[in-house]
């Protein structure tokens, strides 16, 4: 049977139930986990971005700042973090704040990004190296660039036991039918691109092929890199809030993404624990279904 | 690149304005107490031009763009930035340009007192910039001091170029350093890209404007 959006949304209860049983093993009770489609093992539905957030290359105070980030998403239950070689110095303050918070649980998400494929193989070492982590969990192909000398690489790094899961990149739609190609060609564990209350394009074709094919989904810019949140920071929250557990802007569109049932997690950046406290927070029942997400979405369209 | 245009130049922007402005207070705290160094430069290069002709100013610049392209691009702005990997090497090109128009010292004829005036005022310019800091708010500590800093120190060569009526060679990185830095700070949302925007505008048109005599045989 074909997956469309309205039978996605459908399912939406059944996909949020079945992860009700992971929850414990995957953080505090609080946070929601879904599920890898490919292993069954459960993630925290809310993770950490840092691009711009985490560059702030050697500077003392801003690398414990980010430090300080880490520690409140780690005691709030979080546990994927992403990064890659292109946002800068991210990799090896990521590295650093692993090294201040030790971490008992994380799930590592970095991405190879080099048009040269030849040197993919040293990139990820050195980005291992930053992280200072034995092995990452999730290696993927930053915005498809040059991926078929990579996603080989990738899927040999797999079945070698060096990576646990692979899959692809891409933001804001760009290169959207090869996206689409390889997600249908490839065996990919993980893909990540653009989804949010008004970028909503994901779900015609790539969350549906992503919920059909067993593909786990991260969702990058979810507030548009702040300016959604920044927009709607002066619009009182509409009454609906209410009714999914909302307290803030920024938990409705973390809720309208996670309601999405083909969605596995989010990963929102921030400089600020108290951010990051709130966006994991939002990662709980109650979740808008499919009337109130129409509702949420015409609602910011308006502001 | 794919899809070019879907970008717009706030994807290129990888770093927060605070990450921006406090790479130069960290510098000029680590150089301690250089940035004092540099706006002795600033003037120095300015009284060289008016009195001595433009040998002097142009050897303190060769010693400054490196300095500047190895310090500040490759050393702290390259850690946030892997675009500098790039640029840091141009600023090597342009201390080689200054060290080769400096050692080659060729007299020429004195520009005309407009475009000595324009170049002089670029030189202030530089040598004043300092103040941007604690007129844009932010402390003086994370002040752009020529010499040390990449805006200051193209906007200040730009005027030594105006003042010397310096060759051709010379001018085509400074310039597109400034409009790069004020593509940057305009996307930082900082109303200061103005003025390397404006240094690179007005520059060139005073030399076109008022071009130097032919040099003395």
């Amino acid at each position: 049977m074909p997956i469309t959006r309205r039978r996605l949304l459908e399912l939406a209860p059944l996909a949020a139930l079945a992860a009700q049983p992971k929850r414990a093993a995957a953080g505090p009770p609080s946070v929601l986990a879904r599920v890898i489609p490919s292993s069954g093992e459960a993630i925290p539905a809310v993770g950490l971005g840092t691009w711009i957030t985490f560059n702030v290359g050697d500077d003392p105070a801003l690398r414990a700042e980010c430090a300080a980030v880490m520690a409140a998403f780690f005691a709030a239950g979080g546990s994927v973090i992403d990064s890659s070689p292109m946002y800068g110095s991210s990799r090896a303050v990521v590295g650093h704040g692993l090294a201040q918070v030790k971490p008992q649980r994380l799930f590592s998400a970095e991405k190879v990004w080099t048009a040269q494929g030849a040197a993919g193989a040293a990139q990820i070492e050195r980005s291992r190296e930053f992280w200072g982590v034995p092995r990452f969990d999730l290696l993927q192909v930053h915005n498809l660039l040059d991926w078929k000398a990579h996603l080989p690489r990738l899927t040999a790094m797999k079945a070698a036991g060096q990576v646990r899961y692979v899959g692809i990149t891409t933001s804001e739609g760009r290169r959207q039918a090869e996206f689409e190609r390889v997600m249908r060609d490839e065996r990919l564990d993980f893909v990540q691109l653009t989804y949010n209350i008004l970028d909503r394009e994901a779900e015609a074709r790539l969350l549906p092929l992503a919920a059909d094919r067993g593909i786990a989904v991260l969702v990058n810019r979810p507030f548009r890199q702040g300016a959604l949140t920044r927009r709607l920071a002066q619009a009182p929250l509409p009454g609906w809030a209410g009714e999914i557990g909302a307290t803030s802007w920024a938990q409705a569109i973390l809720k309208f993404i996670l309601s999405h049932p083909a969605v596995t997690a989010a990963i929102p950046a921030t400089t600020r624990a108290d951010h990051v406290r709130e966006n994991l927070a939002a990662a709980a029942p109650p979740l808008p279904d499919r009337a109130l997400r129409e509702r949420m979405a015409a609602d910011v369209r308006a502001v | 690149m794919p899809e070019w245009w879907t970008y717009s130049p706030e994807d290129f922007l990888m770093f927060s304005p605070r990450v921006y402005w406090r790479m130069f207070e960290l510098g000029n705290g680590a150089l301690w107490p250089l940035p004092l160094a540099g706006q002795v430069l600033a003037v120095a290069a300015g009284l060289a031009c008016l009195r001595t002709g433009a040998r002097i100013a142009t050897a303190i610049l060769a010693v400054l763009w490196a300095f500047v392209g190895w310090a500040f691009l490759w050393n702290r702005y390259g850690v946030v930035n892997w675009a500098m990997s790039y640029v840091a090497p141009l600023f090597a090109l342009q201390a080689m340009l200054l060290a080769l128009a400096a050692a080659d010292g060729a007299a020429a004829g004195r520009p005309p007192a407009r475009r000595m005036i324009a170049g002089a005022a670029l030189l202030a310019v530089a040598f004043a910039y300092p103040l941007l800091a604690p007129l844009s708010g932010r402390p003086l500590a994370s002040a752009e001091v020529f010499g040390l800093a990449p805006d200051p120190t193209a906007i200040g060569t730009l005027g030594v170029l105006v003042m010397a009526g310096a060759g051709i060679a010379l001018w085509p990185i400074p310039v597109l350093w400034c409009l790069f830095s004020a593509a940057t700070l305009w996307t930082l949302g900082t109303a200061q890209a103005f003025v390397p925007f404006a240094a690179a505008a007005l520059a060139p048109a005073a030399a076109l404007l008022w071009p130097r005599p032919p040099p003395r045989a």
